[in-house]
Formats: C-alpha cells, sequence, structure tokens
C-alpha cells in the first residue's frame, strides 16, 4: 500500500492554493491552445519552458500536467464544432462528431466527449498509478545494454510505426540526432559540430530547439500559408446528454479506455492509432450502424475516450523509463533536465515528492477540465474569432523572448531562427517534426548508454548483446524494420489502407485541413 | 445611382439593410449589397453563410429593389471593401449598422462603422439596430 500512501503525499502537495491555481492555468491553457488548431499543448509547454525556471518543479509540472489533459480535452471542441480538428488525436472525432453537431446534436457531442474523456483520463491516471511502479521496479533491474536497445527500440517504434514514410521520418530522426551531438563530447571533451563557434560547446539548448521548431516553425508556416476562410462555429447551448446517450456511450468509454491506455503505454504511442481503432471497433460493435457517417454518438464516445486514456499511458515510459513517446512528452522530459532531475527509472525514488504531486495533478485536472469544459465549450468556441495574425504575432514574441532568456545570449537568437527555418521547411516538405525532437532529447543519453556499454565491456561490440533482455529487444528491432519488407514480398505491392494523421501535435494544420474536412 | 450598404447576418446588419432598401427605393437607385471578412481568423460570424445568402437574395428579389450583392473574401477588412465598392462605383449614399463597443474591443479590432463614417467620399448613413 506504499504506492497509495505516496499518491496521497502527492495530494498533499498538489492540493496547495498555489498549486491548485498553477493546475487552473494549465488547464485552461491547455484548453485554449487545443481548441485552437495548429498550436497544440506540446507547442504551449516549450514556450512556458523558460518562464517556469523561476517556478518550483512541482508547480511547474502541474501546469504541464494540466496543459497536456488540457489539449485532450480542447480537441474536440473545435472537431465537432467546426469539423477541424485541433489535434492530431481528435481527427476521429470530428468524423461522427460534426456529423452530429450539423444533425443538432453538438450539445450531445460535446457532453459525451467531455464526460468520456473525463472516465477515461482518471481510469487512465489510476492505471498509471499501477502500472509505473511495476515498470519501475522491473526498469531499476536493467543494465546499460538493454535500456540502449529499449531506447533504440523507441526511438525506431515512434519514427517507423507512426508517421506515413519511414524515409522522412528517419530523415526527421537524423536531423535530431545531429543535432543533439553539437557540443563537447561527453567522454572525451572533443568539440563535435561546433563549427570553431565557441557558444557552440555547451551544446544546442533544448528549449531553444523545441521553441524554434514547435512555435516558430509553426507560426511560418501559417504566415505562408494563411488561407483566407470564414466558417461559421455550428451554435449549441449547454452540453447535455439523455438517457439513451448515456447509454449509448458508457460502453464505448471503457472500450477507448481499453484502447488507449496500452497503447499510449507502448514505445511507439501516439493518440492517433487507438482512436482509429476505437473508431472501427464502435462500427462494428454498434446496434445503430446505420448512424456511422450521419453522426453515432459511439463514434465520438470511443475516439475521446480512447485519446485520452493514451494520454496518461504516454506517462508510464515517461515517468518511469524516461522514454517520451509523443511530443508533449517529450518536451516536458526535456523540463525534467531543464531542472537538473535525471530522467528515468530512478526518477520515483529521487523525486517521489515532484512526481507523486504531477501524477495527483493529473487527477485534479481531469476534475477541473470537466467543471470547465462542460458548461463552457460554447464560450472557448468564441477563440476561434481570434485573428491568426494576433496570435502567431504573440507566439513568435514569446518565443523569442523565451529563447534569448535560457542563457541571455543573442547568439540563441540565430539558432531560433535558424531552427525555425528548419521546422518550417519539414513542414514543407512533410517531415514529421515528433522524430527531430525525440532525436535530440533522446540523443545525448542514448549515446551515455552507449558509451557505458562499450566501456563496460572494454570496447568489444559484444558488449551490446551481454543482456538477454537487450537481444529481445533488438529482435523486435529487427521485425519492425523487416515487417515491410516482408508484407511486401507476401502480398505484392498492396499497400496498408490505415490513413490516420500521423504527424506530431502542431502538425495538423493548414496543409491538412483541406483533407480533413474533406473527408 | 447607386446606394451601397454594408451587411453583417446580426441585429444592425438587418436595420441597415431594411434602411437601406427604403432609401435605394426613393430614389430608384441600385442597391449594392457588401458582405466580407479578412478571413484571418478561422471563424467569423459576421460572414454570411450559403443559407443566409440564399435568404438575403430571396428577401432583395421580394422587395424589387434593382440590387447587386457582392460577397466574398479578399483579404481586407470589411471598411476597405465598402469604401472601395463606394468609390468605384461612385456611390451616391454608404448605409452601415453601428453598434456599440467597448473602448477596448474597439482598440483591438477597430470599428468598421467608424471608419466608414471617416473616410468616405459620399454621405453615410449609419443606422442603430
Amino acid at each position: 500500500m506504499d504506492v497509495w500512501s505516496s499518491l496521497l503525499d502527492g495530494f498533499a502537495t498538489a492540493l496547495t492554493p498555489m498549486n491548485m491555481l498553477y493546475a487552473l492555468v494549465g488547464v485552461l491553457l491547455g484548453t485554449a491552445v487545443g481548441v485552437l488548431p495548429g498550436l497544440g499543448p506540446a507547442m504551449t509547454v516549450a514556450l512556458l519552458l523558460p518562464v517556469t525556471f523561476a517556478l518550483e518543479p512541482a508547480s511547474a509540472f502541474i501546469m504541464f500536467a494540466g496543459i497536456y489533459y488540457g489539449g485532450m480535452y480542447g480537441g474536440s471542441t473545435t472537431s465537432i464544432l467546426l469539423n477541424t480538428p485541433g489535434e492530431s488525436s481528435s481527427v476521429v472525432t470530428a468524423i461522427e462528431g460534426h456529423k452530429m453537431a450539423k444533425a443538432g446534436r453538438a450539445a450531445q457531442a460535446l457532453a459525451t466527449a467531455a464526460i468520456g474523456s473525463f472516465i477515461a483520463g482518471t481510469i487512465g491516471t489510476l492505471l498509471l498509478v499501477v502500472c509505473a511502479p511495476v515498470v519501475v521496479k522491473f526498469a531499476v533491474s536493467l543494465g546499460n545494454p538493454s535500456y540502449l536497445a529499449i531506447m533504440v527500440l523507441s526511438l525506431l517504434a515512434v519514427t517507423a510505426v507512426l508517421g506515413n514514410s519511414r524515409l522522412r521520418g528517419f530523415c526527421a530522426l537524423g536531423l535530431g540526432l545531429a543535432v543533439g551531438l553539437v557540443g563537447s563530447d561527453p567522454v572525451t571533451g572533443q568539440q563535435r559540430l561546433t563549427f570553431g563557434m565557441p557558444l557552440l560547446v555547451d551544446g544546442i539548448d533544448i528549449v531553444v530547439v523545441a521553441v524554434a521548431i514547435f512555435a516558430v516553425g509553426e507560426a511560418l508556416w501559417v504566415a505562408a500559408h494563411l488561407r483566407r476562410t470564414a466558417a461559421h462555429v455550428i451554435p449549441v447551448g449547454q452540453p447535455w446528454m439523455g438517457k439513451e446517450d448515456w447509454k449509448r456511450s458508457w460502453k464505448p468509454w471503457l472500450r477507448g479506455t481499453a484502447y488507449g491506455f496500452p497503447f499510449g503505454a507502448l514505445p511507439a504511442g501516439g493518440a492517433e492509432i487507438p482512436t482509429f481503432l476505437s473508431y472501427v471497433t464502435e462500427k462494428r460493435l454498434s446496434k445503430h450502424p446505420e448512424e456511422f457517417g450521419h453522426g453515432a454518438i459511439e463514434g465520438v464516445a470511443g475516439p475521446e475516450a480512447a485519446n485520452n486514456a493514451s494520454a496518461a499511458g504516454t506517462l508510464v515510459p515517461m515517468l518511469s523509463l524516461g522514454l517520451p513517446t509523443n511530443a508533449t512528452a517529450a518536451v516536458m522530459l526535456a523540463a525534467f533536465t531543464q531542472y537538473g532531475i535525471q530522467p528515468g527509472p530512478l526518477l520515483f525514488d529521487r523525486e517521489p515528492k515532484l512526481v507523486w504531486a504531477l501524477i495527483a495533478s493529473l487527477f485534479i485536472g481531469n476534475v477541473l477540465l470537466l467543471v470547465i469544459n462542460l458548461p463552457l465549450a460554447p464560450a472557448w468556441a468564441k477563440l476561434l474569432q481570434i485573428p491568426r495574425p494576433y496570435l502567431y504575432a504573440g507566439i513568435v514574441f514569446f518565443a523569442t523572448l523565451g529563447a534569448y532568456s535560457v542563457n541571455l545570449q543573442a547568439f540563441d537568437l540565430a539558432i531560433l531562427l535558424v531552427l525555425g527555418l528548419l521546422g518550417f521547411l519539414m513542414r514543407r516538405f512533410g517531415l514529421p517534426v515528433l522524430p527531430l525532437v525525440l532525436g535530440v532529447i533522446l540523443g545525448p543519453r542514448l549515446e551515455q548508454q552507449l558509451r557505458t556499454s562499450l566501456q563496460l565491456s572494454q570496447g568489444s561490440i559484444s558488449g551490446l548483446f551481454s543482456e538477454p533482455l537487450a537481444i529481445v529487444v533488438y529482435v523486435i528491432v529487427a521485425l519492425v524494420l523487416a515487417w515491410p519488407l516482408a508484407r511486401r514480398l507476401r502480398h505484392g505491392t498492396s499497400r496498408s489502407t490505415i490513413d490516420t494523421q500521423q504527424d506530431a501535435g502542431p502538425d495538423v494544420d493548414a496543409g491538412d485541413r483541406g483533407k480533413v474536412s474533406s473527408s | 445611382m447607386n446606394v451601397v450598404v454594408g451587411y453583417v447576418p446580426t441585429p444592425e446588419g438587418e436595420s441597415a439593410l431594411h434602411h437601406a432598401l427604403e432609401e435605394a427605393r426613393g430614389r430608384k437607385a441600385r442597391l449594392l449589397v457588401v458582405n466580407t471578412s479578412r478571413g484571418d481568423a478561422l471563424v467569423d460570424e459576421r460572414f454570411a453563410d450559403e443559407g443566409q445568402m440564399n435568404l438575403l437574395r430571396d428577401r432583395l428579389t421580394a422587395s424589387g429593389v434593382d440590387h447587386e450583392v457582392i460577397h466574398g473574401i479578399h483579404g481586407r477588412d470589411a471598411s476597405e471593401e465598402i469604401l472601395s465598392v463606394a468609390r468605384d462605383r461612385r456611390a451616391d449614399l454608404i448605409v452601415v449598422g453601428l453598434r456599440r463597443r467597448s473602448p477596448v474591443g474597439k482598440l483591438i479590432l477597430g470599428s468598421t462603422g467608424q471608419r466608414v463614417l471617416l473616410e468616405a467620399d459620399c454621405p453615410v448613413l449609419a443606422v442603430k439596430s
């Protein structure tokens, strides 16, 4: 019962008035950026990183957790009322949700999304409480070679399994690893990729990278592709559900949770696959299959539950192994390092107060989100009337301020612009940004594991395969890599038909919008 | 003779349209109905959608006044659009609807009505809902 008493301690930390305030700020911000397409929780957390250096780590993470969960809620509002998914994870919600809204059932769609998100988020967070310590117990017994193997698998899975094109994924990953290499070699002190510039010897600050890629890149992209449109939000009153809606919603909520959590917890997490699977399942199991395509409530309830459960699931590898599997978790992990906290299996031992406060705040954030979303969904939709030039001007302003404040160096602004341009070009050529950010964040840690393993075996390559788990993981890696080849050999040239929107959070924007709304 | 009216699907807009119709009928003028949006926000409730445009067209046809509808997004805000239509077509009168704005709202978003009043070359009729 150690876990539960730790959790109660966490509640004690999270329920102080100051921390409650940060949680509230977090969920409000999170919902706002979730509602606005193109802005995501990852960008928001990245922009807030420099601001939060002045805060206690616990307060900062409580706010980030609010933003993270809030983004998941907010996305559904835009999907349902405007047919423009705010996040990649709510693309599926838009399919049935917008049809429901058009048929005059927007209130029910919003209600089932909010309540489903709440239930899935709460169950998911409970599962996180149960699973994370178990994973930690397992993970502390891992040696460097196994840990290295798991990190390789995780990077590979995010790159190869998510995303439409493996080639583009690996390009992005390569760019990220290269950016992560800049600086001095951790073992020998040799300078790498510094181009003779002394300011690069310390490496490129991850805050600058995250802000540049997520915020500046996105702003440039929107500036280049600003489509002049003016849609109408479907008018809606107070979200509510009738008895029949409850009866049709509760099973999809639970099934969605069952899909979402494990997918989130896997190293190749992400919310796109479970939401899609949940949609397909509900369509098959529904007693009203004829309603699908015309606004079936199951098609909103299931995927919405799935995306919130996967958000909770993602925190399992993030907190217990130090492995982020989506963009927001990656930026949160960067925040840990900024505070000088070493992420990894020892996090629960070394920073129990912080971790449990973070987990407790997830429960609190979920309740807050239900309270502010259920009655206020129509008010949130008003945010969509903000002219985008104002919005992105503000984002670029904060990005610049943030990047400068990290080291108070004008040089960082130059890096911000260069990487921002890189972020723009990546969006232009369809490279996913998640592998890049993961490469920058995990690259140095991957290298450290590799160097330690090789030092232990005195440079012999066999040291990388000295643990049975490492070998098992490498076999999985080989299978993941060989799978498409094997499938192609078997089926000729037939291709997978699963066409989900699989880019990193902030990518569902101008370019993809047309595609989504036409489906 | 041309009368230009800035139309928005709100009470002020309806009122402006109502007065513009009367003016156009009285002057035996052609009525130019302008509805536009800058289109830089995702949602603009003041830009009439298809349903609202059809209602508007029906109403104009029923009124028997010679009319023309200018509807679309050209990246300019409504006041610029109204003023440019008025200038190009040598309008004799512009009709706009006014509503109360908070000082802050006016500071941030500006006021279409105010710009038309100040910058138009012809008389402007401003009506309230």
